[in-house]
């Protein structure tokens, strides 16, 4: 049996589905497409059943393409779960209307029930069930009350078989339904809900826009540092470090096959950053540098998005990031980018055209920093000053506009526009919370990590070789000529290529006056993402725009290095 | 009084009368429950033809302003 879960957006879909399946969930995509969805398996009646969460849809008459693979869905399940937000009945209730028009088992899930309660909204359930003819159980998927009785009403399913009607027709019907089995208490606003409507309106939103990405940008290095400090740095010193220069005496201390393994000694030690070994700085940079910021920023920005603030921001910024021809959700693969740029280009996915994808991919992978690139920053430049640490955000941030508002101009076609629903806040179990930090952190570990090491190693190899310094010969000109940059650094930007962390470790070996690291830094997080961005990149994009969008970093590396190199 | 939802003030509510675009675009907003005959309130807009964020059916939407200009409303006085 094949259980289908729909409903709009923000109804609690995926909690439900959660709670319906335990921990076997497989995400996938839908064969051709880039809309993903989960599925995962249930008992019903003690005979297994695959669950489906469908992408969530307001229509069955699609309106975007993840709407048009949700209507594909439903030809194959054998029984469709309706999931609605009680406290919405009027919007939800459109899709029901529409599910029940179709030749398919329906039972509707009137989830988050408890907000019923709180927001003065009494529903008639008996009604509403005779109504709609099919089984109505109220579910409150947060707390798991009511799942038990959802499932065993599962087998009641029904298809009613009613005449398709007109949107209009389907609309007087939900307003005679509602009329019928709802009644609304009048009540005060509650606090959040004053918040809710400031941080939409202008002049309060973006002062609360402006707290709450600081407060957000304070608490990631909090959790990030104390991650590493008390944890990481102290697990890889005393446990780790050991076993490698056990593992290096094994090996005589040195020769082609030790640099590559351990890395070089640096003056007998293992040095973590500039030994380059793989398993020294291969498995230290992901694990002890880039995975605590990681855990760090996806809990901060879970929390965002559970509670509801996303839209909100992406309200605020709609009209700047037009200008960069995207609408305002892109703030969201945006953001995400701050993090990993590796989520940051799968995240563009949500966006509606190929177009939009191809741009916000582009400017994620040129002017937005990630963990390891950010801490590259502060490590070349900080120690100059913070003004410097500035300049390079700063003229990231020019790049991310400049570039954004010449790709726009280029690009046939037009940016969509925006239409979003603004959830009311809600204050998420912790328990949702780290779930799904939990499954990011595992995406992070599967897709990003096994193509570092895999990178780590064939660099090493190529670099142990010398191929890197036949290379750096041939760029040598344009590195020293437009960008002013000392010989000594050409090979720490040409590695740079590939890995941020290794030219990282080399620039600060190299002399360097503050310019010249500002113009480093600021090459070196444009010019290319790192190996796993890159990958990701060519699969999400195809080689044609991949090309593209490559050719495009490369240039715009280029010209901005060279500005830099004249106004400094 | 008859106005666009991008002239409407924040806090005006009004009686949509049509919705001057397309198939498609009927389709998607009447999905939401913006369909000729909602009772539909302006809550805020961001300057420079930034989005508008309207309340219909009791729930808040963000709409694009070129989307919003094409929303026409019929503006009661005395709803408040």
């Amino acid at each position: 049996m094949k259980i289908l879960l729909m409903g709009n957006p923000n109804v609690g879909k995926s909690v439900l589905f959660s709670r319906l399946t335990g921990i076997r969930v497989l995400s996938s995509n839908y064969p051709g497409t880039t809309v993903g969805y989960t599925r995962g398996f249930m008992k019903v009646n003690n005979e297994p059943a695959e669950v489906i969460d469908v992408p969530g849809t307001y229509t069955l008459e699609p309106t975007c393409e993840a709407e048009e693979i949700a209507l594909k869905m439903l030809k194959t399940g054998d029984v469709v779960i309706s999931v609605i937000d009680a406290t919405n009945l009027e919007r939800n209730l459109y899709l029901t209307l529409q599910l029940l028009e179709k030749d398919v088992p329906v039972i509707v899930a009137l989830n988050l029930w408890d907000d019923t309660k709180h927001r003065g909204i009494n529903i008639d359930l008996d009604k509403l069930e005779s109504l709609l003819g099919v089984p109505v159980v109220p579910t409150s998927a947060l707390t798991g009350w009511g799942i038990k009785d959802l499932v065993k009403s599962i087998p009641k399913a029904s298809a009613p078989h009613t005449p398709a009607r007109s949107l209009n027709e389907r609309w007087t019907l939900i307003g005679n339904i509602t009329g019928q089995v709802q009644q609304i208490t009048h009540r005060h606003h509650r606090w959040y809900e004053r918040l809710e409507d400031a941080s939409v309106k202008p002049r309060f939103g973006y002062i609360i826009a402006a707290l709450v990405l600081t407060a957000s940008f304070f608490i990631i290095r909090f959790i990030g540092e104390g991650l590493i400090g008390y944890l990481f740095d102290p697990l890889f010193d005393n446990l780790w470090t050991p076993v490698l220069m056990k593992l290096s005496n094994f090996m005589g201390g040195g020769g082609f096959l030790h640099d590559v393994i351990v890395g070089k000694l640096i003056s007998g030690e293992i040095h973590f950053v500039e030994s380059f070994g793989l398993l020294s700085s291969g498995i230290y940079v992901p694990f002890a540098m880039v995975l605590p910021y990681i855990v760090a920023f996806y809990f901060v920005l879970g929390l965002l998005e559970d509670i509801g603030y996303l839209p909100r921001l992406a309200v605020l910024l709609d009209t700047t990031m037009h200008r960069l021809g995207l609408h305002g959700y892109a703030i969201v693969p945006t953001l995400l980018g701050l993090g990993c740029n590796v989520p940051a280009v799968l995240a563009t996915r949500v966006l509606e055209s190929r177009r939009e994808r191809f741009i916000a991919a582009t400017l994620v992978c040129i002017a937005i920093p990630c963990v390891s690139g950010q801490a590259m920053i502060f490590g070349l430049v900080g120690k100059y000053g913070g003004g410097y640490v500035v300049i390079v955000y700063a003229t990231l941030l020019l790049v991310w506009i400049i570039l954004g508002t010449i790709l726009n101009r280029l690009l046939k076609g037009l940016s969509p526009e925006l239409l979003i629903e603004i959830p009311p806040y809600r204050f998420p179990p912790w328990q949702m919370i780290f779930q799904k930090l939990g499954m990011r952190i595992r995406g992070f570990l599967v897709e990003a990590v096994p193509i570092i090491l895999a990178a780590v190693l064939f660099i090493n190899v190529l670099f142990i070789m010398g191929v890197f310094d036949y290379i750096a010969n041939f760029a040598a000109p344009v590195i020293t000529g437009i960008l002013g940059l000392p010989k000594e650094s050409v090979t720490a930007i040409v590695i740079g290529f590939l890995r941020k962390d290794a030219a990282l470790g080399m620039l600060a070996l190299s002399p360097m006056t503050a310019k010249q690291m500002v113009i480093g830094s600021v090459v070196l997080t444009m010019f290319f993402p790192c190996i796993a961005t890159f990958i990701v990149l060519l699969r999400e994009l195809g080689l044609k725009d991949f090309l593209k969008s490559v050719a495009i970093m490369i240039s715009s590396a280029l010209i901005a290095g060279g500005i830099l190199n004249v106004i400094l | 009084m008859v106005k666009s939802l991008t002239e409407l003030k924040s806090d005006e509510s009004g009686t949509v009368l049509k919705i001057e675009g397309g198939p498609g675009l009927l389709n998607r907003l009447g999905a939401l429950g913006i369909i000729p005959g909602k009772k539909i309130t302006k809550i805020s807009s961001v300057s420079m033809r930034g989005p508008v964020t309207v309340l219909v059916n009791r729930t808040q939407l963000a709409l694009g302003f070129g989307m919003a200009g094409k929303i026409i409303v019929n503006v009661n006085r005395d709803v408040k």
